[in-house]
């Protein structure tokens, strides 16, 4: 092993590697730039194609055999079927569902790893055991995790708590680290240990499961980033299996960055880590434990619409509920419609509106509101006081004052735009139904707050319709 | 102890690119406006389906002549794999899309 003899093939195979290392690196360092961005996740791509099409022509196993074109014609198959499928879900998908669809596909990634390591394990050739299985358990926790993540999102899976959680989530950590130094022990039954390994891959899939089923409400984004963030690792542990730079690298790089980005979203929420994955939000939460009693004042839709036409600035804060009506782009010709009568519109955007960070500002583009009119929370705030209307559409914890004010409250710390400073405020909403956090929002019973409620995408249409009669 | 030193050993190239590629993975992320977010996590999303490599190795070096259970799971893990890559960079080319047709009016 040890001794290096020179082989063309191999060493344009990990300078192939280098490359897409530096590529996956650069694309994404550009990712991150608004300007760069899209150029930044094509040359990531690009990258990883180069990876793939000198693996299958390159590639040589330990007996220094190349890939048999049989082999290959079937990995071309499957990779051509598979993109093909991915490619049309991917540009038939509503942006709305695009929260869903990045955990769908960080679940494939998840799975895809957990079944290399399944395989490797009893592969003979493997020296680095120890590491194969962690890869299999952290990718399928992944995969089990980002499906469930998945069906919440979708809306076809509750948030499902229970009191002992926290305990039995424990356990099942316990359960897996167990098993893992009991495969590993020197001297076991190499048949004993092959259906260890067989319970394993079932009970991390499990824990995937567990770990992600009492998380709910605000949390789902943070949760996402961090299953992300796993897949990456699984996927470095791999890569070890296989002295991989590029997949170690690649890995890793996601891997880091998840994590970064996940702190970041925590920090955004004033909540650490460990509290979104022990706590579990709703678990923390008692609704209803200070109930407001108060008087909602609601207002008609030509009502609303005369208050429109006569103020000068108006902020417009979206929620999951504008994402969810399919509202944007009826909100996005409100805006131009209030612009034409010399009504100052901007958008008010919350780090974590929506289902995921920046989600908003995904949907308003798609809507082809102008970019400079989507102000960060921290720079609308010292603003809010001038504004005349702050237009609420869909939002609730985001704009809920008891983060600033109620040290009782489960979302107490929680940086919020400050519609209440606002000199009126209208709530579009379906109906009294909690938000996400199901948390009371007194924001509801003050004084200057209206309620319009209905559907946003249909009161937004009644209100442009009310305009365009006032012209 | 004297297994983690073996390992650390046998790795020791791998676990330097690990170690480093931990601190860049921080250090390309840590400015990134809040606008970003969901295109870059799903970038980096599709960057993590870098499994595929492995998938490919896997299956290329499988007996495929007869049917086997290696040969179904390599051909599973491929496809899943390759779901999440070409899938992933689509999606994250969707969404990115939007936001440059506004870059441009500006």
């Amino acid at each position: 092993m040890s001794e290096i003899t020179f082989d063309s093939g191999t060493a344009v195979l990990d300078l192939s590697y280098l490359l897409a290392a530096v590529l996956f690196v650069v694309g994404l360092k550009m990712l991150s730039k608004p300007k760069k961005a899209r150029a930044g996740n094509l040359w990531a791509g690009a990258g990883m194609l180069l990876a793939m099409i000198t693996t299958l022509l390159f590639h040589k196993d330990s007996m220094g055999n190349q890939i048999a074109w049989e082999n290959a014609m079937l990995i071309i198959i499957t990779i051509i079927l598979a993109t093909v499928i991915g490619w049309i879900i991917a540009k038939k998908v509503r942006m709305t569902a695009m929260p869903q669809l990045v955990s769908f596909y960080n679940a494939t990634g998840g799975a895809a790893s957990g079944l290399v390591a399944l395989i490797e394990y009893g592969n003979p050739g493997n020296s680095s055991l120890m590491v194969t299985l962690l890869g299999m358990v952290v990718g399928n926790i992944a995969f089990s995790g980002s499906m469930i993540a998945y069906g919440k999102l979708d809306g076809w899976i509750r948030d499902w708590v229970y009191r002992s959680m926290k305990y039995i989530n424990i356990f099942m950590l316990l359960v897996n680290t167990s098993l893992i130094v009991t495969i590993m022990m020197p001297g076991i039954d190499p048949s004993v240990a092959q259906t260890l390994v067989y319970i394993l891959y079932g009970i991390s899939l499990a824990y995937g499961i567990l770990f992600v089923m009492p998380i709910g409400g605000a949390d789902m984004p943070v949760v996402i980033s961090l299953l992300n963030s796993l897949t990456g690792i699984a996927a470095a542990m791999a890569g070890f299996i296989y002295n991989n730079q590029a997949m170690i690298l690649g890995g890793i790089l996601v891997g880091a960055a998840g994590t970064i980005l996940t702190i970041l979203m925590c920090r955004a929420m004033n909540r650490s880590l460990w509290n979104v994955i022990i706590g579990g939000f709703g678990a923390s939460a008692k609704p209803g434990t200070v109930q407001e009693e108060g008087i909602i004042r609601e207002i008609s839709v030509s009502d609303s619409a005369i208050l429109l036409n006569f103020s000068q600035k108006v902020v417009i804060i979206p929620g999951y509920g504008l994402a969810a009506a399919q509202a944007q782009h009826i909100c996005s010709e409100l805006d131009r419609m209030l612009e034409l009568r010399g009504v100052d519109v901007r958008y008010a955007i919350h780090p974590v509106a929506g289902r995921m960070p920046g989600h908003m500002n995904v949907l308003l583009a798609e809507a082809n509101v102008s970019y400079e009119k989507l102000i960060e929370m921290d720079h609308i705030n010292p603003d809010m006081e001038h504004v005349d209307i702050a237009v609420i559409i869909g939002a609730n914890d985001v704009v809920n004052p008891a983060a600033i004010d109620d040290p009782s409250s489960p979302i107490y710390g929680m940086p919020i735009i400050q519609a209440y400073k606002a000199k009126n405020i209208i709530v579009i909403k379906r109906g009294m139904g909690k938000g996400y956090a199901a948390i009371e929002n007194k924001l509801f019973y003050n004084e200057k707050t209206r309620m319009l409620f209905g559907n946003a995408r249909e009161v937004l249409q009644k209100l442009v319709e009310e305009l365009k009669g006032m012209a | 102890m004297e297994n983690l030193l073996q390992f650390f050993f046998t790795y020791r190239q791998e676990i330097f690119i690990l170690v480093l590629a931990i601190f860049l993975g921080i250090e390309v992320i840590s400015h990134v406006p809040s606008v970003l977010h969901t295109p870059l996590m799903s970038g980096a999303n599709a960057i993590s389906g870098v499994i595929i490599i492995g998938g490919i190795i896997l299956l290329g070096h499988a007996d495929v002549t007869r049917f086997s259970a290696t040969m179904v799971i390599g051909v599973l893990a491929v496809f899943l794999a390759t779901l999440n890559v070409a899938g992933g960079f689509v999606v994250t080319n969707r969404m990115l899309e939007m936001f440059s047709k506004k870059k441009i009016k500006k």
